[in-house]
């Protein structure tokens, strides 16, 4: 069972009226959204809405011009990306950012939070516990490469991966963290519509396991499937926001949005 | 005979520059910071383990002829202090500030150790910095290899923590945020207090390696840490492969023979009222070499690879 709409009022993750400009263009316009705990939101509109824009700002890698982000309680506006993780936020790219020279499996790893090995020479002063974090982090890296049939590619270095593997990648590495709220910003772009299936339903499991999700996808199938309600943006600011069915039909986000076709 | 005695002197002196080049490869090579202000750190190395090791010396601070481990860990600190400092000041700012700044730094440093002159001796350095093995001085064949062994074991030491660290989660997480540090962030690795832990950890190897340095000539002044070093240290980083460890040692060797021969054959056939002026050939060569690597193997000679995770 989805959680019910109702369930939302205490959101795990809020932007409060941001704003974000570059230069002389207003990417996000005083867009406010909530994301409830457990919820699986989707957020769709026109290319250049300010979609992106407003997950950078969700995930600090940007600071916003002005209003506020919440995040479990906490104001997070001004607090940086690496921060946001610690607190349970994850994210994936829309164009994926894998570490091209290292090997699949090191993307994997460094996804992995709290590795003692990552303290500056624990490797020498904490040998055990380093080599039983790792083990734990790899075998768990196992388990996600092979549930993105990225298995056989482990040892190869990121770069050789074709542009579909790369978002499997960039999921995967993302899953090591296990985030209690994921931004997920296309992530069935590209893959082939058999993986999409397997990734579509991934995601509804990690859902129905408690994490909250944001959904950016233009594949408005996948919403439908996946998103009770959704909200859609267009030129920076909020333009509709309800039940997927209801909103979608809605004449002035088939306009801006969907078109005639659908 | 005389050939074995220059071979071990050579081989010294180029080992203690595989100390500082190992120090910057692990600032530039795997973490991207640009330090062109190599010599302050060795300087600081240098007259800390000087100043604490010497006997009293009268119209002197110092000289506290403290034995020559703690001088040499002092050292180490010393410069780790230093890099820290700088790093913290500079890098949260953008990456070029970080280069105007060690800049800065090194050229501060010198100016430091030519006018405190009644710590550093000014213009005229240290002397008698007790050389290790000094006991055996008499037998200059034994001192020689003994004090060969003594660098090239602590070469081998730092390569093995500074591998052991690159190979680790940490040198993992660093790779990474030199590859991307947005995706690295996002990751929850905060590239800022990897980039300052990177900095200071060279910047402990280049004052061990002053320290070295300082004990193995036995005086040190401040001409001895002018541009021209950081120079030599980056030329053997970029020509041995910057990234690799094992690069960075093999450059420095390289690097420093070039230097050597072209002094040698500098000394040989330009006439003796000219050779100042031809020492700059010197700069030249290795220049030449740098331009040469830069051509034919723009990764040097032993490049970084993408480290493959070991077989379990
Ligand atoms: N770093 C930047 N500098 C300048 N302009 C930017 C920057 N990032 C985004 N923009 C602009 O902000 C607007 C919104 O971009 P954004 O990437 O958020 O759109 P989007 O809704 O994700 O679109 P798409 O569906 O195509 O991915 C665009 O006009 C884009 O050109
Ligand atoms: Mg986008």
């Amino acid at each position: 069972m989805p959680p019910s709409i109702a369930d939302s009022f205490a959101p795990i993750l809020s932007a409060t009226a941001i704003t974000k400009r570059f230069a002389g263009l207003v990417a996000v316009d005083g867009m406010s959204l909530a994301l409830g705990r457990g919820e699986m939101l989707g957020l769709v509109g026109p290319n250049g809405a300010g979609k992106t824009t407003l997950f950078n700002l969700l995930a600090g890698s940007l600071t916003p011009d002005a209003g506020a982000i919440h995040l479990a309680g906490a104001e997070v506006s001004r607090e940086g990306a690496s921060r946001r993780i610690a607190r349970g936020l994850g994210r994936t790219f829309q164009i994926p950012r894998p570490f091209p020279a290292m090997s699949v499996m090191d993307n994997m790893l460094v996804g992995a939070q709290g590795q003692t090995g990552e303290r500056l020479g624990a490797g020498l002063f904490a040998p055990l516990r380093t080599r039983r974090d790792e083990r734990a982090a790899r075998e768990q890296a196992a388990a996600l490469l092979a549930f993105v049939s990225l298995t056989h590619l482990a040892n190869e270095p990121a770069r050789v991966l074709s542009g579909g593997q790369r978002k499997l990648l960039e999921l995967a590495r993302l899953l090591m963290a296990d985030p209690t709220v994921l931004l997920l910003d296309e992530p069935a772009a590209g893959v082939n519509p058999a993986l999409m299936d397997t990734i579509a339903a991934r995601i509804a499991d990690i859902n129905a396991n408690g994490v909250s999700v944001l959904l950016i996808e233009h594949n408005i199938e996948l919403i439908r499937a996946l998103c009770p309600r959704v909200v859609v943006m267009a030129s920076g600011r909020l333009l509709a926001e309800g039940p997927a069915e209801a909103v979608l039909a809605q004449p002035d986000v088939v306009a801006a949005y969907l078109g005639e076709a659908v | 005979m005389e050939f074995v005695a220059y071979a071990t002197f050579f081989g010294t002196v180029a080992l203690s520059y595989a100390l500082i080049t190992l120090g910057l490869n692990v600032q530039w090579g795997q973490t991207g910071l640009f330090n062109v202000g190599v010599a302050a750190f060795v300087a600081v190395g240098a007259y800390t383990s000087a100043i604490l090791t010497t006997p009293a010396t009268e119209g002197r601070i110092g000289g506290f002829d403290l034995p020559l481990p703690v001088g040499w860990l002092a050292a180490a600190a010393a410069a780790a202090l230093l890099a820290n400092l700088v790093a913290w000041l500079t890098i949260r700012l953008r990456a070029d500030y970080l280069a105007i700044t060690t800049f800065g730094v090194a050229v501060a440093v010198q100016l430091a150790v030519l006018n405190l002159t009644p710590l550093t001796g000014g213009p005229f350095g240290i002397t008698f910095i007790p050389r290790p093995f000094g006991a055996w001085a008499s037998d200059p064949a034994l001192f020689g290899f003994a004090n060969l062994a003594l660098v090239a074991a602590t070469v081998l030491a730092v390569y093995a923590v500074l591998e052991c660290l690159a190979r680790s989660p940490w040198g993992r997480i660093l790779r990474a945020v030199r590859e991307d540090e947005t995706a690295a962030e996002a990751l929850g690795k905060s590239p800022r207090r990897l980039r300052i832990q990177a900095f200071t950890v060279g910047g402990a190897v280049m004052g061990l390696a002053g320290a070295v340095q300082a004990h193995f000539v036995g005086f040190i002044a401040p001409e001895n840490f002018l541009p021209t070093l950081t120079f030599q240290v980056w030329a053997m980083l970029i020509v041995g492969g910057s990234g690799n460890n094992r690069g960075a040692i093999l450059g420095a060797v390289l690097v420093w023979a070039i230097w050597a021969a072209s002094g040698a054959l500098i000394g040989a056939v330009v006439p003796a009222e000219l050779q100042a002026r031809a020492a700059s050939l010197q700069i030249v060569m290795i220049g030449l070499a740098l331009c040469a690597i830069l051509l034919w193997r723009p990764g040097g000679l032993l490049p970084d690879r993408p480290r493959r995770p070991r077989a379990r």
